[in-house]
């Protein structure tokens, strides 16, 4: 259908639902929560009204400081290793037959809906004494002994990339299915193996697309909440533990905007940064 | 024939990565005593009926059922008009609304969740269980945005064009053409939406926490204070649940595309 540009105000009629809903209830609620992080603490109530910046100052502890630096390092950690193990994993992916495809995709899929709370619980019985995985090395003799793997750093990161990892194998799935064939064909004609090609002429071609899935894991693995308070002890805790932490059981709400504020200009910058990596690809 | 032989391999290892956790639960959720061993010792299917008769796993079913179904029909009924509008009509500046309904599935879930708390708190509606179905409605309704934007691009332009010129106006055609061919894409989108907010914690316990549980709720709450086979059980059936969602639209739709287009519309 050729697209035309709306003539009267009653072209504009459907818009008008959709607008109202996400400007209501997205648009409103966000601005409400940038308020709030200027807002001071009520004990008795959620907040009182007043323009402060003592929420913002409490950033410059400590404290805060080592939360933060956890959170960042934390993800960073957590990208690097789903990007490491996903990318070769795509990319023989999409070189299967579509059938075997739709299969694994299906189950991404499935893990991928997971709520934080099964992926929790799963991984923290894999890692109990009882009924974890120390058993298995019992039984064939490597072990003497069954022992817990939790809580601790190695379980956070264990449960934080299995629930990165499906996420992204199908970020980076749109952008290998694409892949130019030629490409691999050219190398393979002049005699480079399939684990050459793989290296010299897939990953350089899509080193934009390599950062940009980095990031958005990062910007993923930033939000988790759950899994470093169930898989963890209370020094592995992230920024988002440290908000619900603050708006639900401290209930100082205005310190948890604060920093949730400061979170989305993390994420914003890094999308930022994504956008423009990606917008250099495909001028390329 | 060595390399065929390393991918299996590398298969293999992601695939046991990703069903281990998942193997174990199963285990330890058909034990016969409430225990936590996994090889698991005698056999029931005890928990699992206890997910129906529980009044309290019973309840938290009902609401997280209830609260998937009407938040994913809410989700779909912004979603529909706003990417119909942006196929049908040329206005740049309408495009802001794409990245609003993008934007709070982007930014880490924690950010969306304080909003709400503190929008539903300021107008004094906290606690009320509608609140959660807007809240996960707005969250989640990227997906059917990115579902449906995908239909309306996929419309082959001759099918309307035929329908205009044999006399059909813009309802009609809306009706009789349009429908129809972005159904499957419709329905995937709300099937999305719909397992995601059955899945989703912290939106749901930062609006209702209080008052109410869900499933994913609940099961937190159980995990603090010991364990029960029957978190094992409700883990298990969300998971088959999930997968034979996803299953279905791999079956009546082409889930490769839909995956394709999805990643390019978050980039």
């Amino acid at each position: 259908m050729r697209r035309e540009a709306p003539n009267s105000l009653a072209d504009y009629g459907p818009l008008l639902y959709p607008a109202v809903m996400l400007v209501v209830f997205f648009v409103v609620p966000f601005s409400t929560m940038i308020a709030v992080s200027f807002f001071k603490r009520d004990p008795a109530g959620f907040y009182k009204t007043d323009f402060v910046l003592d929420n913002y100052a409490r950033f410059l502890t400590t404290f805060f400081g080592s939360v933060l630096g956890f959170s960042l390092m934390l993800a960073v950690l957590v990208a690097i290793c789903c990007v490491a193990i996903a990318f070769p994993f795509t990319y023989l992916l999409t070189k299967c037959s579509r059938k075997v495809q739709t299969v694994w995709l299906v189950c991404l899929l499935s893990v991928l809906s997971l709520s934080e709370v099964i992926i929790g619980f799963s991984w923290s019985t894999l890692f109990s004494r009882t009924a974890g995985v120390t058993n298995l090395l019992v039984a064939i003799g490597l072990m003497s002994e069954p022992q817990a793997l939790l809580p601790g750093f190695g379980a956070v990161l264990t449960g934080m990339v299995y629930q990165a990892l499906p996420y992204t194998i199908l970020v980076l799935y749109p952008a290998l299915v694409r892949l130019d064939p030629t490409l691999l064909e050219a190398a393979r004609t002049l005699g480079s193996s399939p684990v050459r090609a793989f290296f010299n002429v897939v990953t350089p071609a899509l080193r934009n697309t390599l950062v940009a899935t980095l990031i958005m894991v990062f910007v993923f693995a930033l939000g988790s909440y759950l899994l470093p308070q169930i898989l963890g002890r209370p020094q592995h805790w992230t920024l988002s533990v440290l908000i619900t932490d603050q708006a639900i059981y401290q209930s100082n709400m205005p310190f948890a905007a604060a920093m949730a504020v400061f979170l989305v200009l993390i994420s914003l910058a890094l999308v930022g940064l994504t956008l423009l990596v990606g917008r250099k690809e495909n001028a390329a | 024939m060595m390399q065929n032989w390393l991918r299996r391999l590398y298969f293999g290892v992601v695939a046991l990565f990703i069903a281990a956790p998942l193997v174990v639960v199963l285990g330890v959720s058909v034990n016969q005593k409430q225990d936590l061993t996994f090889p698991p010792k005698g056999f029931s299917l005890a928990w699992y009926s206890q997910i129906f008769t529980d009044p309290e796993w019973r309840s938290a079913l009902i609401a997280s059922l209830l609260l998937a179904l009407s938040s994913a029909a809410i989700a779909v009924s912004v979603a529909l008009p706003l990417s119909w509008f942006l196929w049908r009509r040329k206005a740049p500046w309408a495009r802001i609304f794409q990245l609003l309904g993008v934007a709070p599935f982007i930014l880490p879930p924690v950010i969306t969740a304080l909003g709400f708390l503190t929008f539903w708190a300021t107008t004094g509606f906290y606690g009320q269980p509608w609140t959660a179905a807007i809240s996960h409605a707005i969250f989640f309704v990227t997906l059917p945005l990115v579902t449906l934007s995908l239909g309306f691009a996929s419309i082959d332009n001759s099918l309307v064009e035929a329908a205009s010129t044999m006399g059909a106006d813009d309802r009609t055609v809306a009706r009789t053409v349009v429908l129809p061919l972005i159904l499957p894409y419709l329905v995937s989108g709300y099937a999305f939406a719909f397992v995601l907010s059955l899945n989703e914690y912290i939106i749901a316990y930062m609006t209702i926490g209080f008052t109410m549980e869900t499933l994913p709720i609940k099961i937190f709450n159980a995990l603090r204070y010991g364990y029960t086979p029957t978190m094992a059980a409700v883990s298990v059936f969300f998971v088959a649940l999930a997968a034979l969602v996803f299953g279905l639209i791999a079956k009546f739709g082409d889930i490769r595309k839909l995956l394709g287009a999805m990643g390019s519309e978050v980039r």
